[in-house]
């Protein structure tokens, strides 16, 4: 047997995701909330272990083509927290709530991994005036609750051109 | 400088302290269930939010120590409040099934998860999303 395919296969038996793995020792680390070289060799150890005992749940690994991307989009989710805060905080303090208009919304989604679906839909439950609700039984449409959207059609075009667009960019 | 910084700290709770209240409010005021779920999720994740930072500045400013728990209690709370809204809003939804009616169509060809079957498997085999499932 050729070395390469062996050697591939034992990378993939020991770091089956590598992601995973530098995830579970960055949080570890937080965790501990201070440095030391024991704390790190535990956090290593789960980090490796973890992957390997959990690797058949995660049949997929979406690539994750622009890690640049990611971050830009992390801080337009967390500018627009702070805006939906504020615009929620508006709405129950200073809206009769008779005068909502309240509507479900119905956005069809081109994204087609679970994962970057997934993330979408958190993105749309935390941000301005919407929460996702329910998912088509094909995983082709998103039910999103809107709690003041006059417009139906400008709703469900703000979250494709705002996230869903980033996020196809995103995860491929 | 020391000032400063108290001030921005206690201003920084102050204004956590009022959209937590606020969140509260609005499950209180708000008129039906769906309406009741944007209150705790938006509201009070910058009531949180601002009490965390609160928190890191307070530990950097006067403690002088880098505190980093703070990161990971935001990153918990963003993870885990769509996913409660979500099942709440199913829950909902499920315990209401004349509520269908309400809905808008998916424009697909299966209804809503909820009330709907997902297709036979040899039609999602055919489907594009077969490499995630594998």
């Amino acid at each position: 047997m050729a070395t390469r395919p062996a050697r591939r296969s034992l990378a993939e038996r020991w770091l089956p995701h590598p992601l995973l793995t530098v995830v579970l020792i960055l949080l570890w680390m937080l965790l501990l909330n201070s440095f030391t070289v024991g704390g790190f060799v535990v956090g290593a150890f789960l980090g490796i272990v973890i992957p390997i005992m959990t690797s058949s749940f995660w049949p997929g690994r979406p690539p994750i083509r622009a890690y640049r991307k990611v971050f830009a989009f992390l801080l337009l989710v967390a500018w627009d927290v702070i805006v939906a805060n504020v615009q929620v905080a508006w709405l129950i303090l200073f809206r009769r709530p008779e005068d909502l208009r309240m509507r479900w919304v119905t956005l069809p989604l081109e994204l087609e991994s679970p994962e970057a679906i997934t993330v979408l839909a958190g993105t749309i439950t935390m941000t301005p005036g919407t929460v996702s609700s329910d998912l088509s039984a094909d995983g082709r449409a998103l039910l999103v609750h809107c709690l003041d959207a006059p417009d139906a059609e400008a709703a469900v075009r703000t979250m494709k051109t705002r996230y869903e667009a980033r996020l196809k960019e995103i995860f491929p | 400088m020391n000032l400063i910084v108290e001030f921005v700290i206690s201003t920084l709770i102050v204004l956590g302290g009022i959209f937590a209240l606020v969140g509260s409010w609005g499950l209180l005021r708000l008129p039906d269930l769906m309406a009741r779920l944007h209150a705790p999720t938006k509201a009070t994740t910058l009531g949180v939010g601002g009490a965390l930072i609160a928190s890191m500045l307070y530990f950097l400013a006067v403690e002088g120590t880098l505190s980093i728990h703070e990161i990971l209690i935001t990153a918990f709370l963003f993870l885990t409040a769509p996913i409660t809204a979500h099942f709440i809003a199913k829950a909902h939804l499920h315990g209401q099934p004349e509520s269908v009616r309400a809905l808008p169509p998916t424009g697909q060809s299966r209804g809503w998860s909820t009330f709907d079957t997902p297709p036979p498997e040899p039609a999602a085999e055919d489907s594009p999303a077969e490499d995630s499932q594998r």
